[in-house]
């Protein structure tokens, strides 16, 4: 009972804190209010101001503790446990869509400002706690000359790794810390333009199937529907055919994707269109259907319009589903991963989100973990900070989370794009 | 017979002035006819056209504005009209850098706004060009 009373007050101090002045929409689960969409002369626009973390480090909750397990990193997106408690780190930057137009131009240099200069490793790095005591001592590169990884799956010695443009296999035994062979291809994905180039990876729980993400060519359809084949959705492939079928469509941004841990139920957090102001359109989490159409292009959040695609298409956006759970707007959920017990009671049902923080936003959001507590295998409730402090009260912003992962041993590993950092949250022994 | 000759304004329009403010007129034109072929075809690349028309038309013409200004600093280019001229142009270029902004938005949200105002800047580059090549600097004896 107590525990849920804190529950209760975190999801206050949450709305409260969303408030700060002016009374915002509530912007988190299954009915976030939905303003009119709005764009003035410009887009609202708040860039990251880097700093460097110093003695500073991200607040976790009482009763918790964080610590960098690896620093200098190259652009970490995702993390992989093994089963032996390494680590595998995918780093590496891809993208590299053309500029079309005047603004893209200037908008890319602005917001180039509020990332992390440092060059994308193209790499998997393993990283080894060989004594259990917190410190990861051993750091080896795994496999290199890889085109921006991003999502990782282990099944049964099978890693698998979604590079930007096509689905890997390397052969894994317990215990390595360097690739003995290189990769194998088994299919191609999507990468012409890859406005959005992120492939997060799931395996399905039988090991047969792999769930691809694929994000959209664009914000709005702006480089046109041709840019858009084969974009926006969700892949199936077969592990050992390459063969792949669309899953689930019309998921703008698909940046991670996890199983439901006990059920074979795809989980993703998907980041939705900008500009049609602060309050639109939310980043969100749901359970993927199989064959549903999320509304994108034509729709958000169900079946709300978005007037900026033409031709428009009526019967796609009466077919659309509404997402299961919102974050809130402009977040950017990059990471998401189903806690264990072992994160320790409080935290012990639900799912961990990386929120890479906003630009499209006067007001930023984002920037921190949260949980969102699960009950009867739904998400309830708000969430909950678990890692704050990224963007500093000074404005600054010192790490961006991407992925999560949960360590069962008990620990959350998060990737930080702009410290170029792993960290570790463990649940403190000492009271 | 004693012919005399006043000349107190410079016979012609300086060539590189003549050639940036005459650019305008197809720069801003070609714009607003790429706008209606996106607004006909919802095909993305006319508004792709229509956006670096703009802005080639905003550096054609702010070029020419600031010549504009200096004429309008010099006495002996400081011709009656003159000042019309350069506040048709600067007309000019104020709208056509908010159509720039609104071209700026994603997909269809430039439009119909960004058309309207295409045709609009469009009529007020011929009529800045019109003053500027009309403003009394040939033979400007009275």
């Amino acid at each position: 009972m107590k525990r849920f009373r804190l529950l209760e007050i975190a999801g206050l101090s949450f709305v409260l804190s969303a408030c700060g002045g002016n009374p915002e929409p509530l912007q988190y689960g299954p009915n976030p209010q939905l303003p009119q969409p709005h764009r003035g002369l410009l887009p609202n626009m708040t860039i990251a101001e880097p700093a460097e973390w110093g003695d500073q480090q991200p607040t976790v909750p009482q009763g918790y503790a964080i610590r960098a397990i690896a620093t200098d990193l190259k652009i970490p997106r995702q993390t992989l446990l093994l089963p032996n408690g390494d680590i595998l780190v995918a780093e590496g930057r891809g993208g590299g869509a053309p500029n079309l137009k005047p603004k893209d131009v200037i908008a890319g240099h602005i917001k180039a400002k509020g990332t992390s200069p440092v060059g994308g490793g193209n790499r998997l790095t393993l990283l080894r706690d060989a004594d259990g005591d917190g410190v990861y001592e051993v750091r080896t590169v795994f496999a290199e000359n890889l085109n921006a990884p991003y999502g990782l799956a282990l099944v049964d010695g099978n890693l698998y790794v979604a590079n930007q443009d096509a689905l890997v296999r390397f052969q894994y035994r317990d215990g390595e810390t360097q690739a003995s062979a290189p990769p194998v291809k088994i299919a191609d994905l999507p990468a012409a333009i890859n406005h959005h180039w992120t492939k997060p990876l799931a395996a399905s729980a039988d090991g047969q199937f792999l769930f691809v993400g694929i994000g959209s060519n664009s914000n709005i359809t702006e480089r046109g529907m041709t840019a858009e084949v084969d974009r926006a959705m969700v892949w199936r492939v077969d592990a050992r055919t390459g063969a792949h079928k669309p899953y689930a469509t019309g998921l703008r941004n698909p940046t991670a994707l996890a199983i439901q841990p006990g059920t074979d139920q795809l989980w993703a957090v998907v980041n939705e269109r900008d500009e049609i102001g602060p309050n639109l359109v939310p980043d969100y989490l749901t359970a993927v259907r199989e064959g549903g159409f999320y509304g994108w292009p034509y729709s958000y959040w169900g079946r709300n319009v978005d007037t900026r695609v033409r031709p428009q298409d009526p019967d796609k956006v009466a077919s659309a589903i509404t997402p299961d759970y919102s974050l809130g707007s402009h977040v950017a959920t990059l990471g998401v991963a189903f806690s264990t017990p072992t994160m320790g009671q409080t935290f012990a049902d639900g799912v961990f989100v990386g929120e890479h923080g906003s630009w499209n936003r006067a007001d930023p959001v984002g920037y921190k973990v949260v949980f969102v507590p699960f009950r009867d295998g739904r998400p309830t409730g708000a969430p909950v900070d678990f890692v704050s402090g990224f963007r500093g009260s000074d404005g600054k912003t010192r790490g961006r989370p991407v992925g999560v992962t949960v360590d069962l041993r008990g620990a959350l590993i998060i990737a930080d794009d702009l410290s170029n950092t792993i960290w570790r949250v463990t649940p403190d022994p000492k009271p | 017979m004693a012919v005399i000759v006043e000349r107190r304004y410079s016979t012609v329009i300086h060539p590189l002035h003549a050639v940036l403010l005459a650019g305008t007129v197809p720069l801003f034109l070609g714009a607003a006819l790429s706008d209606a072929a996106y607004a006909r075809t919802y095909e993305i690349q006319w508004n792709n056209f229509a956006s670096w028309l703009i802005v080639g038309g905003l550096a054609f013409g702010g070029v020419a504005l600031v010549l504009a200004i200096i004429d309008l600093c010099r006495a002996d280019r400081r011709a009656a009209g003159i000042v019309l001229y350069a506040v048709a142009l600067l007309s000019t270029w104020v709208v056509g850098f908010f159509n720039a902004l609104m071209h700026a938005r994603d997909a269809w949200a430039s439009m119909p706004t960004g058309l309207v105002l295409s045709a609009i800047v469009v009529v007020l580059a011929c009529v800045a060009t019109w003053f500027g090549f009309c403003t009394p600097r040939i033979g400007g004896a009275k």
